[in-house]
């Protein structure tokens, strides 16, 4: 296989915009097709749109990116809905209430917004009031979706967050954190660390966001555990334009780095500002590049880990894979799986993953 | 285009056929889906290799056992096979349905609503309904008496402007209503009929050929008719109210949501400027007549 049978058209567009100018129609349908399957289209037609150069793509592709941007719209449109329906139901318990991820870019009208996607509306709240606001929302009809009792337990003794929430008239799904990483994970970010930093919405009287830079390191934490990798793509360009938006704050970087020393989120930052300065050019200064290259993991890992990533954060089209690609994928989620648990639990979970009837 | 160029295209990189607004890249080695194709869409143009293709659609055989015992025929779309194998012989079928569930899942540059749509004196009839109201029975009777055809299945409104663009496929037919149109509508040209699908026996029907050649004539709706048939009942037309015309598009369209307000407005105003009936009849020379006397 050619380096040009796997090319990556998403990739090199969210890096460089521009070089749509020169797409053939063969180029045009490649890109649509793998930013399809990225969940890329309304991030892809909204900086393609900052740069002015959306009025001259062609139509047939132009007809795809307006049907992804009207997608999109429609899904931030109820994101903000739930936001209202969520606060609401918890106001009285009068708890911090967080958002997290993509709600917590919409509501903060942060440029990682730009064209995203959402499936469901994440939340983050202390731990000791989680049966609280678990109770409440069910008054307000969220009901829990998974229903097996090994589900449940592993959910509400091991993970970050409750075993994901439903709506039951509106369908729409909620995940209620307590943390940004699973209990049972080797890193530890202490929660209330993240609530006491956490910066109240202006607007929306309750609700609050996380601090740029732990918002940042979440980011990262989240993506470089994750045991699946098909929004990776997205997610890293999530992160590249939250590091080109707070990046240009004074005494943002210094922060950052402080920070993931705090939140025990070194070697996430490491893969953080690595991958998304190799991958899309995120302008990182060289003296955060250098202080974070200190948490990362020794050769020859390094390097292995550099060509996971590579081959990883793609757009998943089969277009753009790469013949490591399956390999890396299977791989990232053994280490996820690693990551999150310790060994002999882990064995415990994957058997009875394996051995139990699909529900 | 030859049928051997055809198949060609079809065994290889691609036929890359025009539909309305959508062209899709299609491959299949299965015959019933070449024969289907140069039966179906052989007035439809077919663009060059260097075009854009909206979808890159295929329809084969899976690997493995199912080769060969019990066949089954699997769509895919991009590579990833989206639906479950239906049985060996429905591949033109599938091949149908897969690409009306391309456009109803990702065409959100339109508002999409399961219904016919039909034109004359460059005015649409629209004609929304569940499965089993007798829609594309209806449809294909008018599409041989005077009318010209948009679309059986889906009707492609613009949100902003309110036209219906004309997504000219083949009629598909089910059970009884096959014998019926073959006895109603002589001169229509019939694909095999292909037995115990999921929908029962569905035969297809080739597409008129204004209905082909006028793609590119979009129409306003100007009249909305919820069709019913009922065995029993003298062909009736009653007005319907404006708000269960409107709740009934609602419940008829693939991506109300995903329009928000613009989706709502859209059909708001297609009630508005639209005569809403119900109809409800048995005989299709009734409906036929009573069709006759709109616009």
């Amino acid at each position: 296989m050619n380096a040009e049978s796997s090319l990556d058209l998403v990739r090199l567009s969210l890096r460089d915009p521009d070089c749509v100018r020169e797409f053939s129609a063969s180029s045009w349908e490649r890109l649509i097709r793998q930013a399809r399957s990225a969940g890329l289209l309304a991030r892809l037609a909204a900086l393609l749109d900052e740069r002015a150069l959306l009025a001259s793509v062609p139509a047939g592709p132009a007809a795809h990116f307006l049907a992804g941007r009207t997608l999109a719209s429609a899904q931030q449109e109820e994101v903000r809905r739930e936001v209202t329906h969520i606060a609401d139901a918890l106001r009285s318990l009068s708890l911090p209430l967080i958002l997290l991820k993509g709600t917590a870019y919409l509501l903060a009208g942060l440029p990682a917004s730009l064209g995203r996607t959402f499936s469901d509306v994440d939340v983050l709240v202390p731990k000791n009031r989680l049966a609280e606001a678990e109770a409440a929302l069910m008054l307000a009809g969220w009901a829990t979706t998974h229903h097996s009792d090994y589900d449940q337990r592993y959910y509400r003794r091991w993970m970050h967050e409750l075993p994901p929430l439903q709506h039951i008239r509106r369908q729409t799904l909620l995940d209620v954190h307590h943390a940004i990483l699973p209990d049972t994970a080797r890193l530890k970010p202490p929660s209330y660390k993240l609530i006491e930093a956490a910066e109240p919405l202006d607007g929306h009287p309750g609700l609050s966001v996380l601090s740029p830079a732990d918002m940042v390191l979440h980011s990262m934490a989240h993506l470089f555990h994750n045991e699946e990798m098909s929004n990776g793509l997205r997610d890293l360009s999530d992160l590249d334009l939250l590091l080109r938006h707070f990046g240009a704050r004074p005494g943002f970087w210094e922060q950052l780095v402080e920070r993931s020393k705090e939140l025990d989120l070194e070697r996430p930052l490491y893969y953080g500002l690595r991958q998304t300065q190799a991958i899309l050019d995120t302008p990182v200064p060289t003296t955060a590049l250098a202080t974070s290259n200190g948490a990362a993991p020794r050769w020859p890992l390094r390097g292995v880990m550099d060509l996971l990533w590579a081959h990883a954060l793609r757009s998943p089209h089969r277009t753009a894979r790469r013949p490591m690609t399956g390999m890396a994928l299977f791989a990232l989620y053994v280490r996820a799986h690693w990551l999150r648990m310790p060994p002999v639990q882990l064995a415990c979970h994957l058997a009875v993953k394996a051995t139990r009837r699909k529900a | 285009m030859t049928p051997r160029a055809l198949r060609q295209q079809l065994h290889g990189t691609g036929l890359r056929l025009r539909t309305g607004p959508i062209v899709t890249s299609i491959r299949s080695r299965l015959d019933a889906v070449v024969d289907g194709i140069s039966l179906h869409y052989a007035g439809h143009a077919v663009e060059d290799a260097t075009a854009f293709a909206d979808f890159s659609v295929s329809v084969e055989r899976p690997a493995g056992l199912r080769r060969w015992i019990s066949p089954q025929v699997v769509f895919s779309i991009d590579g990833d096979a989206s639906f479950a194998p239906l049985p060996g012989d429905q591949g033109f079928p599938m091949l149908e349905w897969g690409l009306n569930w391309c456009v109803s899942s990702h065409c959100h540059q339109f508002l999409v609503v399961h219904a016919a749509v039909l034109e004359r004196g460059g005015k649409a009839l629209l004609l929304p309904a569940p499965s089993g109201s007798g829609k594309s029975t209806l449809c294909a009777a008018l599409a041989f008496n005077g009318w010209r055809v948009l679309s059986d299945e889906l009707a492609l409104l613009d949100p902003r402007q309110g036209h219906a663009v004309a997504l000219p496929r083949p009629i598909s037919l089910k059970n009884e209503s096959i014998d019926l149109i073959r006895a109603f509508a002589p001169q229509a040209t019939f694909g095999p009929v292909v037995h115990e699908t999921l929908k029962g026996n569905v035969a297809h029907l080739r597409p008129p050929p204004d209905a082909v050649a006028r793609a590119d004539e979009p129409a306003f709706p100007a009249w909305l008719v919820a069709p019913r048939f009922s065995a029993s009942a003298e062909a009736r037309l009653d007005p319907m109210p404006k708000a269960r015309a409107f709740m009934g598009l609602v419940s008829s369209a693939f991506n109300y949501n995903v329009h928000g307000r613009a989706g709502f407005r859209a059909l708001a105003r297609l009630v508005d400027d639209a005569d809403c009936y119900e109809f409800s009849y048995h005989r299709l020379d009734d409906a036929v007549r009573i069709f006759d006397r709109f616009g």
